[in-house]
């Protein structure tokens, strides 16, 4: 394996929002590192905490949230916590767009719908840029036509309603890349588009990330996806990591009870029929004041009784870049 | 965009149509006609009338013909700006609406303009502070607000103003301007008078235009594009005015075309009370003594000014909103 470079590691952060019915610990203790060049996937249930680990990486979280922990980005040479950075100051809103910017779910929401494509392409140059506003015009055309847009001299002025959904979500990318940023963080960019659009924009997004290297976050809830796109994979359940290792490691020998469950759900062709795909029991709870226990403990098939219910496991070296926090390994 | 215009045209000219048939009938409604009461006037007063006096004046003023003869009458004297005569002030109704509509525009003008300009930036402050204390100051004054009769504030306004500084509030002159020329004491004499009936009329319409600006801006600081242009590290302020305040003004701005008729019925109550010489009471005791001519013009008025506004209406929404000046081209 080749000498890997950290982009971003995030430390024990814990990302909590007190409620009137208690705290919700959406993020409780996750530590990631995403390398340079690499793609890092993230893959969990709805509910797991998975896009609130990317929302406080950009510090994008609601105001009354509570964040501790530390997310070290490494930029020329120099480490920013951006832990410690205040959410709506300066340094962090240079960092976003520029070094670590997010492509998100809904590419139609996503976007400002009485404003152009060109002008929200072209606000994210001028928010960081003093550049002419003809020059960052340039620049969004220029960028809609990596992206693949056809005519992109005419669809910079268009408006997002005049876009198909899978040219949307290639707009989306075009204005996350439009400063070449170190680390693109993607959620889910391709869960509300058809199949066969889905399959383009994750070739798109290889594409773009062995010409402009950078890092990618991927965060979905389709082990397709991730064996399609990830070097390393992060399985999150209840807002903690669960197992972690390279895609090979996860998919050929997953070791956490959660991860083998997954894996056995994901439907097969030549499976033969009539066998009943495999679900995993009950659903995801609500991390609201969780127990100190194993967070898969109610639904784990191997369940031990005074061990699991115990503490929360620790997270554990089982192979070279290979983790997993699950008691069966202790 | 040429052809939604047209078509919301056509619409308008139209319902034009079917508003001067229902005022028409409006008009006739009551027994007898302004004739039966002008003779019945004329008999009191102890003149005596001729029956060939009364037919000639029958044949006159065409209240021997068909029902759709007066209408197509009546109708087209009003395009030309003939409106029939008010037996109640025996003047033309035409003549009396030239001396009354321009109070009443000026008023009604000013007091939407200051709704919207004390209104606006209220619910934004409110709405970008929820649950605050400053939220819940204005929520409580505009629940006042809305919930006080105009008149009663009237009442109380002049009350105090005349106990506390020996001023009385009422008209929109002062007497020894009333009757005199248009000079520069006069205007400003207009406008020492023109801000009690503004405070009084505008601040039901204040309370409900902050109620509608918070609610709207509320929704739409929740929402995907807000968390897009924050990712792409634009400041807070900036971002509050181009997006969310950019959508949640849609309805408000919108809907100005609706207070148009409200320029003339106005508030007639605090009109009464404040004693202006407005067309709101001159509507209330068009009224009351059935003085239909006159009644029924106001109607029309109010009934124009609607189509109007509504047109407007749809006018700026094209002009704020993409998603409609495109419809149909997407």
């Amino acid at each position: 394996m080749e000498k890997q470079e950290p982009v971003l590691e995030i430390r024990d952060l814990h990302t909590f929002f007190p409620l009137e019915e208690g705290m919700l610990k959406a993020v409780n203790g996750v530590s990631l590192t995403i390398h340079k060049n690499r793609t890092l996937g993230v893959v969990g249930e709805s509910g797991c905490g998975k896009s609130v680990t990317a929302q406080s990486i950009l510090r994008i979280v609601p105001d009354f949230a509570q964040m501790t922990g530390e997310i070290l980005l490494h930029k020329n040479g120099e480490v920013i916590d951006l832990a410690a950075l205040a959410p709506s100051g300066r340094e962090i809103r240079d960092i976003r767009g520029r070094d670590v910017s997010m492509i998100f779910q809904e590419p139609m929401t996503a976007f400002s719908p009485v404003h152009s494509v060109g002008e929200q392409i072209m606000e994210a140059i001028l928010v960081h840029d003093d550049v002419p506003k003809a020059e960052a015009r340039a620049h969004a055309i220029e960028l809609l036509k990596l992206v693949g847009i056809p005519i992109p001299e005419e669809r910079v002025d268009a408006y997002p309603h005049q876009l198909s959904g899978g040219m949307r979500q290639r707009a989306m990318i075009a204005m996350a890349l439009v400063l070449t940023p170190m680390l693109l963080i993607a959620d889910e960019p391709t869960t509300a588009l058809d199949v066969t659009i889905q399959a383009q924009i994750l070739r798109l997004m290889k594409t773009l990330q062995a010409e402009m290297g950078m890092s990618i976050m991927f965060i979905t809830h389709d082990l397709g996806v991730i064996a399609n796109m990830a070097d390393d994979v992060a399985v999150m359940y209840l807002g903690r990591v669960v197992e972690y290792g390279s895609v090979r490691q996860i998919f050929r020998t997953p070791k956490h009870p959660y991860t083998q469950a997954l894996l056995r759900s994901i439907p097969r062709t030549g499976r033969r029929a009539r066998v009943r795909l495999e679900a995993i029991e009950g659903i995801v709870p609500v991390p609201l004041d969780p127990p100190d226990i194993c967070p898969f403990a109610d639904r784990c098939t191997q369940f031990i009784p005074g061990r699991c219910d115990e503490k929360v496991p620790d997270f554990l070296d089982i192979a070279s870049g290979h983790s997993v926090r699950c008691i069966l390994y202790e | 965009m040429i052809g939604y215009i047209a078509q919301r045209l056509i619409y308008a000219i139209v319902t034009f149509f079917f508003l001067s048939i229902v005022v028409f009938i409006i008009i006739q409604l009551p027994p007898g006609d302004f004739l039966t009461s002008y003779v019945a006037r004329l008999e009191q007063e102890g003149d005596i009338i001729d029956e060939a006096e009364i037919e000639a004046l029958k044949r006159e003023y065409g209240l021997d013909a068909t029902p759709l003869e007066k209408y197509f009458r009546w109708f087209g004297r009003f395009l030309q700006g003939e409106m029939g005569r008010s037996f109640e002030w025996n003047q033309p109704v035409e003549r009396l609406l030239k001396e009354r509509l321009p109070y009443t525009i000026l008023l009604s003008l000013i007091t939407l303009f200051f709704t919207y300009v004390v209104a606006v930036p209220i619910g934004i402050y409110v709405a970008t502070r929820q649950y605050g204390f400053s939220d819940y100051l204005f929520s409580v004054l505009g629940f006042a607000g809305l919930a006080t009769p105009n008149f009663m504030l009237a009442l109380i306004l002049m009350f105090l103003f005349f106990k506390y500084f020996g001023i009385s509030v009422g008209g929109l002159f002062s007497s020894e301007y009333a009757l005199a020329p248009w000079s520069l004491g006069k205007i400003w004499d207009l406008f020492t008078h023109l801000w009690v009936p503004i405070i009084v009329i505008g601040t039901a319409g204040t309370a409900g235009i902050i109620r509608v600006m918070r609610g709207t801006l509320l929704d739409e600081l929740s929402k995907q594009y807000v968390i897009t242009a924050r990712a792409k590290g634009v400041a807070e302020g900036k971002l509050l005015f181009r997006y969310p305040v950019r959508m949640a003004i849609n309805p408000i701005v919108s809907t100005v075309g609706w207070q148009l008729p409200r320029i003339v019925s106005g508030e007639t109550i605090v009109a009464i009370v404040l004693s202006l010489p407005t067309t709101g009471p001159l509507l209330f005791k068009a009224l009351i003594s059935q003085d239909m001519f006159l009644a029924g013009s106001i109607v029309m008025f109010l009934g124009i000014l609607t189509l109007i506004g509504t047109f407007l209406s749809d006018i700026l929404l094209i002009v704020v909103d993409p998603r409609i000046r495109f419809e149909g081209k997407a």
